[in-house]
C-alpha cells in the first residue's frame, strides 16, 4: 500500500496551485516603482576590436536616462570564475578577465558592449540602434583543433587559446600506455559530444534597486543559488558587503545549470540602480538567451578501451578537447575535469585509467554545466566504446557490461580515478531494465519491422553519476573556491507550526513539497503544518543552492540535522514539564511520552512552553525552538542505473523513431516517487533531445546559426513516446541520514548513449559503427549511404 | 497611441497602447496579469497562449490594438468561480504535469482548447496538438497523462449531467 503522507508518499505539489492559476511570481513579473528598463547593445560579430563607440546621439533620444560603456565601469571587477584547475605542469589555468561590458575587444556574438537605460523598453531598444559602434573584425576562433594553432587569439595573453592542459591520473599515464600496447583487444572511438543550449523556458531576468537612505542594494534575479551570486558579485565585482546586499531568486522557471552562474547583466543592473538612483530592470529575450546564457557540453574526444583475452577491461585512455567559449563561466573549468575524469570508471572495475583534457578558448558563448555536467560526457564515451567493443568481439553488450561491473559485494569501491563509490548494484538495474524492455521479444519485433522495410535497433547503457557536489574538503582540494555544504534553519513557531529556511533553491524540483514531507515524517505532523522558505538571502541561512542533484542529499540532510536538534531540545522541555528524566522521554507521532507510563504531552504543548516559558528549565535551556545546521557530507552520492532504448529507423529517409524507452534507476531511498519520476522524464527528454535533435551550430565566422526556436530543435511533445521508469532497485546511500542519492540528472546522462547504441544496432547490418549526435535524418541517411558505398 | 477596450476574464478593461504593443505585453504590463508568460520571440514556445473569443492564440502574435473588442481569457480566468482548480488544472496537479510552472499557463490554455474541440483525444492527438507548446521540464509524459485524465473526468461529468 503506497503511503499517503510523509517520506515515500506521492504528495501532490503545493507549489502547483500558484503556477496553475497564474499567480507564480517570476522575476519578470516583478515591477518596482520608478523602474527603468535596460537593454544591452551586443556585438554582432564574434571577434574584433572596438574601433568606435559613440553614444552621444543615442543618449539624446526620447526617454533615455543613461548609457554606460566599459569606461563607466572602470572601478568594477570582472565576472569571477569559481573553480581553479591546475594543469599537468602544476601551473594554474589561464584566467583572462571577463569584463561586465566589453573592454576594447568583443569576443563572441552577444558580448555586451553598451547598456541603455530608458523609461520604456522600446525607447531603450530604439536608442541602441542610434549608438555608433564600429568593430574591426579579427579572424574568429571557432574550431577547437584550429584554435590550438594560436593563429588568432581570443585573449591576447593566452597563447594557443589553451586555458589548461590537464592530465588525470597523471601517475597512471605510462602504465595505461603499457596496458593498451599489450592488450588482447583495443577498441578506439572518436566522438563529439554536441554543444547544447540549456533553454529553461523562463529567460534570465534581473532587477537592481538601491536604497540610498539605508545604503542597501537588492537584486531580484533568475538564479539557482542566490547566496552564491551575493558572494561572487558582492565580493569580487561590486565590493558590496553581504549585509548591504540582498539577493532574491523568486519563482524561477527552470535552470538546468544555466542559472547557477553569476552573469554580467545582474552585476550591471545592481551597479546601475545606484548610479542612476532608480530601479533597473532587464529581461532577456530568447534571442539574447541564446547569445548569453552559458551553453553546455561541446567536447571532442578520442577514447581507447583495452580488454584482455577474457574480455576484462584492463585500461582506458581518453583525450578530450573541451570548449570553454570566450570567457570562463563560474564553474566551467571543473566540468571537463573533476566532474568528468573522475567518472570514467563508470560502473566498471577498469583498473587503469588516464585522461588528458585540453580546455580551449573560442569566440563562442561561454560553456558551463548543463544537466549532468561532465558526467554525461564521461558516460557517453564510455558506454559507446563498450558497445563498439562488444560488436567488434561479437559479444552481447549486456554480457560484456555484466562481466565488468563492480560486483555488489565490492562496496565501498575505490575507483582508480579518485572517487570512492559507497554502494550500488549495477546488475540489478540492468536486469530490471532488460525485463521491462522485453529484451526477449526483440527478435520478433525486429522481424516485424523488417517486414515493413524498417530497421529496428535495441540499445542499452549503464551509468553512474556523482551527485551532491560535496564535501567541501574534497572539492576544495580539487580547486573549488567555495565550500559545498548546505544550510537549513528549522523554526518551530509557538503554536507548533514549522517554518523551514533552506539554502537549496527550487526552480521546478518541488522542494516545497518534498522537504515538507521529510519534516512532517520526522515530527509526526501534517505536511500542511510545514512551510518551506527559499530563495532570499535576507531570509535563509548562507546556502550553496541547487545543482548537481544535491538538494535532497545535501540540503535535505541539513534539514534533518536541524529537526534532530529540535527534537532533542523539545525532549528536554518535555522532561521538565512531565517531571521525568530526559532519558525516559520518547517522541513518536507528535507525542512526548515517559517510557513505561501513560504520561504524555502533545507537540503543541511543548512548543508553546518553549515560547511561554512559565514552567521551564530556564537555568539549563534557553527559551525558543529554532535550530540551524550546516551539513557537509562525507562523500558524493552515486546514483546509477541502466537504460534501454528501442528505435525504428527508416532507411529511405534516415528518420529515427523512438519506439520504447526504459529507465531503471537506483536513487537510493525516494521521498516522493511522483516527483522523482517527473525528474527522470524531464532528464530523458533532454538527453534524447541531445541525441536526436538539439545542436548549437556555429558557422566559420562564429555566428550561432541555431539561435532561435526556429533553428534550435527543442524536443516537442510528438518527438518521443511515454517513458517506462522504475526506481525499485534501491541501495541506500550509506553516508547521509535519508539514504538518498539524487535523481535530477540521471535521465540526461544515461539516455544519449542508449539511443545512439540502439541506432547503431539498427544500422549494424549496413556496417555503420558510429554517428555523431544529433542523429538527424540527414546524418543517419548519409551514414547508411557511406556504408553502402 | 491608441485606446483599446476588451473583455478580459469577464471584466471590461481599456488602456492606451502603441501600435507595436503586443497583446501579451498589454496583459502583463498594462493589466498586471502576469500569469501569461513570454518564453521566446519567434512565436514558437506557447507560454503566452490565451483564448481570444474562445480560441487558443499565442498572445505574442497579436497586437493589442487588433484585440480591440475581443473576449480574452487568460490563465487567471480558468479556475472555478469559487476559486478552486478547474478539472483541467486539477488534473495537471494530480498527474504532476508541471515542474517549474513557466510553460504551464500556455499548456493549460492550449489543452483547454483541445478538449473543447476534441473531448476524448488519443495520446497521439494530444502530442500533435501540443506542437506549439514547449516544455523543458516534464518531457511531456505527465502533461499528456494530465490531459487524458482531464478528458476522462470531463466526459464522466458530461455523461452524469445527461
Amino acid at each position: 500500500m503506497p503511503k499517503d503522507h510523509g517520506i515515500g508518499a506521492s504528495s501532490k505539489r503545493r507549489e502547483d496551485i500558484r503556477f496553475l492559476t497564474g499567480k507564480g511570481q517570476y522575476t519578470d513579473d516583478i515591477n518596482r516603482p520608478g523602474q527603468l528598463y535596460c537593454h544591452f547593445l551586443r556585438s554582432d560579430v564574434a571577434h574584433g576590436r572596438i574601433a568606435k563607440l559613440d553614444t552621444a546621439a543615442a543618449a539624446a533620444m526620447p526617454g533615455v536616462v543613461a548609457i554606460h560603456t566599459a569606461q563607466d565601469l572602470a572601478a568594477v571587477g570582472g565576472v569571477p570564475c569559481g573553480w581553479q584547475v591546475t594543469d599537468k605542469n602544476g601551473e594554474a589555468m589561464k584566467e583572462p578577465k571577463h569584463p561586465i561590458l566589453a573592454e576594447g575587444k568583443v569576443r563572441h556574438v552577444g558580448d555586451p558592449v553598451a547598456a541603455i537605460l530608458a523609461e520604456s523598453l522600446e525607447q531603450a531598444q530604439d536608442a541602441a540602434e542610434a549608438i555608433e559602434l564600429e568593430i574591426e573584425e579579427l579572424p574568429a576562433v571557432v574550431d577547437m583543433k584550429a584554435a590550438l594553432s594560436g593563429e588568432s587569439l581570443v585573449h591576447d595573453d593566452v597563447p594557443g587559446n589553451l586555458c589548461f592542459d590537464w592530465e588525470f591520473v597523471q601517475e597512471n599515464k605510462d602504465a595505461v600506455a603499457e596496458a593498451i600496447a599489450g592488450a588482447a583487444h583495443v577498441t578506439r572511438l572518436e566522438l563529439v559530444n554536441n554543444r547544447l543550449v540549456a533553454n529553461p523556458m523562463e529567460p534570465r531576468a534581473a532587477i537592481g534597486e538601491y536604497d540610498a537612505a539605508r545604503d542597501e542594494h537588492t537584486l531580484w534575479t533568475t538564479s539557482q543559488n542566490p547566496h552564491v551570486i551575493r558572494l561572487l558579485m558582492g565580493a569580487f565585482v561590486l565590493s558590496i558587503p553581504e549585509h548591504k546586499l540582498r539577493v532574491v531568486a523568486p519563482d524561477v522557471g527552470g535552470g538546468f545549470g544555466s542559472k547557477i552562474y553569476h552573469y554580467a547583466e545582474e552585476a550591471y543592473v545592481t551597479w546601475a540602480a545606484k548610479a542612476v538612483g532608480r530601479p533597473v530592470k532587464w529581461t532577456a529575450s530568447r534571442s539574447e538567451a541564446f547569445l548569453s546564457d552559458a551553453q553546455g557540453r561541446d567536447h571532442v574526444t578520442t577514447i581507447e578501451l583495452a580488454l584482455d583475452a577474457e574480455h576484462n577491461f584492463v585500461a582506458l585512455r581518453c583525450h578530450t578537447l573541451a570548449n570553454m567559449g570566450a570567457y570562463l563561466s563560474t564553474f566551467a573549468p571543473c566540468i571537463p575535469t573533476w566532474l568528468h575524469g573522475t567518472l570514467l570508471a563508470g560502473n566498471y572495475r577498469t583498473p587503469l585509467i588516464f585522461t588528458n583534457v585540453q580546455a580551449i578558448f573560442t569566440n563562442t558563448v561561454p560553456v558551463d554545466a548543463y544537466r549532468g555536467a561532465g558526467r554525461p560526457e564521461a558516460t557517453f564515451q564510455l558506454e559507446r566504446v563498450i558497445d563498439k567493443a562488444a560488436r567488434e568481439l561479437g559479444l552481447d553488450p549486456a554480457e560484456l557490461r555484466r562481466k565488468n561491473f563492480i560486483p555488489p559485494d565490492a562496496f565501498p569501491y575505490q575507483t582508480p580515478v579518485a572517487v570512492q563509490y559507497d554502494t550500488g548494484n549495477y546488475g540489478a538495474t540492468l536486469d530490471k531494465a532488460l525485463e521491462m524492455a522485453d529484451a526477449a521479444g526483440f527478435a520478433a519485433r525486429k522481424a516485424e519491422s523488417a517486414a515493413r522495410g524498417k530497421l529496428r535497433g535495441f540499445g542499452l547503457a549503464s551509468y553512474i553519476e556523482a551527485c551532491g557536489i560535496a564535501p567541501s574538503s574534497l572539492v576544495g582540494a580539487l580547486g573549488a573556491r567555495a565550500g559545498l555544504y548546505e544550510a537549513a534553519t528549522v523554526r518551530v513557531n509557538p503554536t507548533g507550526s514549522i517554518s523551514v529556511f533552506t539554502g537549496s533553491h527550487s526552480h521546478g524540483q518541488g522542494h516545497e513539497t518534498t522537504f515538507a514531507q521529510v519534516v512532517a515524517d520526522m515530527l509526526g505532523c501534517d505536511e500542511g503544518q510545514v512551510d518551506i522558505v527559499h530563495g532570499d538571502t535576507n531570509r535563509v541561512p548562507f546556502g550553496m543552492g541547487t545543482y548537481g542533484s544535491r538538494s535532497l542529499a545535501v540540503g535535505g540532510s541539513a534539514i534533518v540535522k536541524s529537526v534532530e536538534k529540535i527534537v532533542a531540545k523539545a525532549k528536554k522541555i518535555a522532561a521538565h514539564l512531565l517531571e521525568a528524566a530526559e532519558g525516559d522521554i520518547q517522541f513518536a507521532d507528535g507525542q512526548f511520552t515517559v517510557a513505561g507510563t501513560d504520561n504524555a504531552l502533545g507537540w503543541g504543548d511543548v512548543c508553546l512552553a518553549a515560547y511561554v516559558p512559565h514552567k521551564y528549565p530556564i537555568e539549563e535551556l534557553e527559551p525558543g525552538l529554532e535550530e540551524t545546521s550546516f551539513y557537509d557530507p562525507a562523500n558524493f552520492t552515486y546514483p546509477a542505473g541502466a537504460y534501454v532504448c528501442e528505435v525504428e529507423v527508416d532507411p529511405e529517409t534516415g528518420r529515427v523513431e523512438v519506439q520504447n524507452f526504459v529507465a531503471a534507476d537506483d536513487f537510493g531511498n525516494v521521498v516522493n516517487p511522483m516527483i522523482v519520476e517527473g525528474q527522470v522524464h524531464g532528464g530523458l527528454a533532454q538527453g534524447l533531445g541531445q541525441a536526436l535533435l538539439e545542436n548549437a551550430v556555429y558557422d566559420a565566422e562564429g555566428q550561432l546559426a541555431s539561435a532561435s526556436y526556429m533553428d534550435y530543435a527543442m524536443p516537442r511533445a510528438a518527438d518521443f513516446p511515454s517513458f517506462a521508469v522504475d526506481h525499485s532497485c534501491v541501495t541506500p546511500c550509506t553516508h547521509n541520514p535519508l539514504g538518498v542519492k539524487g535523481c535530477g540528472e540521471a535521465g540526461a546522462i544515461g539516455s544519449p548513449p542508449a539511443l545512439v547504441n540502439a541506432v547503431i544496432d539498427a544500422l549494424s547490418e549496413h556496417g555503420v559503427s558510429h554517428i555523431d549526435m544529433p542523429l538527424t535524418p540527414t546524418r543517419v541517411w548519409e551514414a547508411i549511404q557511406a556504408a553502402k558505398a | 497611441m491608441a485606446q483599446v477596450s476588451m473583455t478580459v476574464n469577464g471584466k471590461a478593461v481599456s488602456g492606451e497602447v502603441e501600435g507595436r504593443t503586443l497583446l501579451v505585453e498589454f496583459l502583463r504590463t498594462g493589466l498586471g496579469l502576469t500569469g501569461t508568460h513570454v518564453g521566446c520571440d519567434t512565436s514558437q514556445c506557447g507560454a503566452c497562449v490565451v483564448h481570444i473569443d474562445g480560441e487558443s492564440v499565442k498572445a505574442c502574435t497579436v497586437f493589442a490594438a487588433a484585440a480591440d473588442g475581443a473576449e480574452i481569457t487568460t490563465i487567471e480566468g480558468m479556475a472555478n468561480a469559487d476559486g478552486t482548480l478547474s478539472v483541467l488544472q486539477q488534473a495537471f496537479q494530480d498527474h504532476h504535469g508541471l515542474q517549474c510552472g513557466f510553460c504551464t499557463p500556455g499548456m493549460v490554455m492550449s489543452a483547454a482548447d483541445l478538449l473543447k474541440t476534441n473531448p476524448s483525444p488519443t495520446e497521439h492527438e494530444i502530442r500533435d496538438w501540443l506542437e506549439g507548446n514547449i516544455c523543458r521540464c516534464t518531457g511531456y509524459h505527465n502533461i499528456v497523462k494530465a490531459i487524458q485524465a482531464a478528458a476522462a473526468t470531463m466526459s464522466g461529468q458530461a455523461q452524469a449531467a445527461e
